[in-house]
């Protein structure tokens, strides 16, 4: 009797044991869904937006034929970049463009008139609108309801395709805000690919030194430095890229600003060496006795055997360092928003200011009201982030499946 | 003339004394075989020859190797030279991640050779020697792990012969393989004899037997008995020598 009561107790515990690690291995797979798929919810409502700000219309006056207008368009127009409708491509009578916003409206009507009745404002601004065929106007929505019969453009939401070839980033601007994501992925880009030229063969050599050359006793303190590395806080590498690197920068090139894309790039090349070193060093390691040795046995000496055998066994291992080490510094954050000046401008050398997804997603989440399309374009480029993060770990994935494949 | 010349060899791993106080020779082109049980410094004892013993930390030695009459541990010998001399063949096979070609290209690769037709003649002609060539001419261009086996060790033979070595050690080479590919390593060895010295560490005493002139037994890091094979194997000197043949101990 007393046998069977303690299998009983024994069998529970191990069942409790079992699913105690069951349920935490959903709730951990659950959550990570979950975080995706709000990211992908949130972000998407973006393309449902108006191009225009919210509750504003253009109207232009009902003789004009132009159709459509996209959004780089509106912002050159209202930045009076555009002032003929011709370079829009469309014959109006009158062919300057003349801007009509709500605090124009005084100079076309006296401002008593105005005040004396505002349910009048619809009528005003149709006249003003009818008596200038060149005219665009943006006004509220509210004011273009009762005997409005200028024509309201139909400008549709804002394009996926105007989203990822845009090259300007302008989250903020009146009256259509740009959300050209190209600078910004080409920034990031820009900068991690910068890094990992840098990484790249400090890295190597440190891992070949490390793994085949040093000694016992300086690979004991060489090993924890490393890991230290890899353990210091990203503010701490940006504090010191902006008081050392920025400078030294902004000194060595004779530019105006040291806070640059090179920057970031040297910053980040700092961070990802621990992870290219330590995946790189173990890959060497893995390298059997026996390839090298066998090498030995036939004449080849250390840098021989080095680079014709143990680099070509553990590639694949030193690549997966290397992407790994580039998906750290794409979705690194902190001290790159601190040294690359964050200007979102398509970069053309590393010499210029630049901004990655992370930094702004860092600066301007704060200020991004919600639900609206400045907060949901942000989390669109978390979606991107995410995208190219998961591609580079699939990639890895893929390395180490071929890795394991080669040594069976 | 003796080819190998050990006097008064003492080796250790450590505080291990892993050989002690061996002198022998080993005649031009012969076959010498080294027995007895694992861990009786046989193995450590082949790896002198060639000095891989140096990748090992925390080692000492005492006395002296002559090869040719030079002394292979004087401080003016470069060793990449001496493993040109002295080839090697490992327990387990262990091609390179390497087609057919490039395995026994690398020998002679990695010493200069540069010449595309030389290194051809040179990998035909190894290929050949070690009884493979007309099992993989048609795929010298596959993958060296496409091999069977006794295919990748007869290999790593031909690799060894790529680089024209006067002096092959092998250290169990039939130890990982079935009993056909043992046997034509066997054959192998048999044929090699006459242009090679050959210096062969193995567990299987049939083996030693068929394939050697003369043979060691060591126990417990001594040289216990080295003559004729026929000589260790039907009458033996020692009472030890007996026990291990007769497979009463090890």
């Amino acid at each position: 009797m007393r046998k069977k009561m303690f299998r009983g107790r024994k069998y529970f515990i191990e069942a409790l044991w079992e699913g105690l690690l069951k349920i935490s291995g959903s709730v951990t797979s659950i959550i990570i869904i979950l975080i995706v798929l709000f990211l992908f919810s949130e972000g998407l409502g973006l393309f449902k937006k108006d191009v225009i700000e919210e509750g504003y219309v253009l109207a232009v006056n009902k003789d004009n034929p132009i159709k459509d207008l996209n959004s780089q368009q509106i912002k050159d127009v209202f930045d009076v970049k555009i002032e003929s409708w011709k370079e829009l491509g469309v014959d109006v009578k009158d062919d300057k463009i003349i801007l009509l916003r709500l605090d124009d409206i005084p100079n076309y009507v006296p401002e008593e008139e105005i005040a004396e009745d505002m349910s009048n404002l619809d009528t005003i601004i149709n006249n003003i609108i009818e008596a200038n065929p060149g005219m665009i106007a943006f006004v509220p929505r509210d004011f273009t309801q009762k005997g409005f019969n200028a024509k309201i453009l139909d400008l549709g939401t804002i394009n996926l395709k105007e989203f990822v070839t845009g090259k300007e980033w302008f989250p903020t601007a009146h009256p259509a805000a740009q959300f050209g994501v190209m600078p910004i992925v080409l920034g990031t880009l820009w900068v991690s690919l910068g890094a990992i030229l840098f990484a790249l063969p400090f890295g190597l050599a440190v891992a070949i030194y490390s793994a085949e050359l040093a000694n016992k006793r300086v690979h004991k303190i060489l090993k924890p430095v490393i890991e230290l590395l890899a353990g210091i806080p990203s503010v701490v590498y940006g504090f010191f890229g902006l008081i050392v690197i920025v400078p030294l920068i902004q000194k060595a090139f004779n530019l105006d600003v040291g806070e640059t894309g090179l920057a970031g790039s040297i910053v980040l090349a700092i961070m990802a060496l621990p992870t290219i070193i330590t995946i790189a060093e173990d890959a060497l390691r893995s390298t059997p006795r026996a390839m090298k040795e066998a090498s030995l046995a036939l004449g080849a000496n250390k840098w021989q055997t080095i680079l014709k055998v143990t680099i070509p066994y553990s590639i694949s291992g030193i690549t997966a360092g290397v992407v790994l080490g580039i998906g750290r510094a794409i979705g690194e954050t902190m001290a790159v928003l601190m040294v690359t000046g964050n200007a979102a401008v398509i970069p053309h050398t590393l010499l210029e200011p630049v901004r990655t997804i992370p930094a702004t997603i860092a600066a301007e989440l704060g200020e991004a009201p919600k639900g609206g399309a400045h907060y949901e374009a942000l989390f669109i480029l978390g979606c991107i982030l995410f995208i190219i993060t998961l591609i580079i770990n699939l990639v890895v994935e893929y390395i180490s499946y071929k890795n394991k494949n080669k040594v069976a | 003339m003796y080819n190998i010349d050990v006097k008064d060899l003492n080796f250790y791993y450590g505080d291990f004394h892993a050989l002690k106080d061996i002198t022998m020779s080993i005649q031009e082109n012969s076959v010498t075989a080294f027995i007895g049980p694992s861990g009786c410094g046989k193995s450590t004892f082949l790896r002198l020859f060639n000095r891989m013993n140096d990748l090992i930390p925390d080692i000492k030695m005492t006395g002296e190797v002559n090869i040719d009459g030079r002394n292979i541990y004087a401080k003016d010998i470069l060793v990449d030279e001496l493993r040109k001399e002295v080839g090697m063949v490992f327990q387990k096979p262990n091609p390179f991640p390497k087609s057919i070609f490039e395995n026994v290209a690398y020998g002679l690769r990695v010493n200069g050779e540069k010449n595309k037709k030389v290194i051809e003649e040179r990998v035909v002609e190894s290929l050949k020697g070690a009884a493979l060539w007309e099992e993989v001419k048609d795929k010298l261009k596959k993958s060296a792990f496409e091999l069977s086996g006794g295919q990748q060790q007869r290999l790593c033979i031909a690799r060894a012969l790529a680089i024209a070595p006067k002096i092959i050690l092998m250290d169990e080479p039939a130890s990982a393989l079935d009993p056909l590919s043992t046997l034509k390593i066997e054959e192998l060895i048999f044929q090699l004899k006459k242009d090679y010295t050959i210096v062969i560490v193995t567990h299987n005493m049939q083996q030693a037997a068929r394939v050697s002139d003369k043979t060691a037994f060591f126990y417990l890091g001594e040289l216990i008995e080295y003559d004729f094979t026929e000589k260790i194997f039907t009458n033996p000197s020692k009472e030890s020598t007996q026990n291990y043949i007769t497979g009463r101990f090890g």
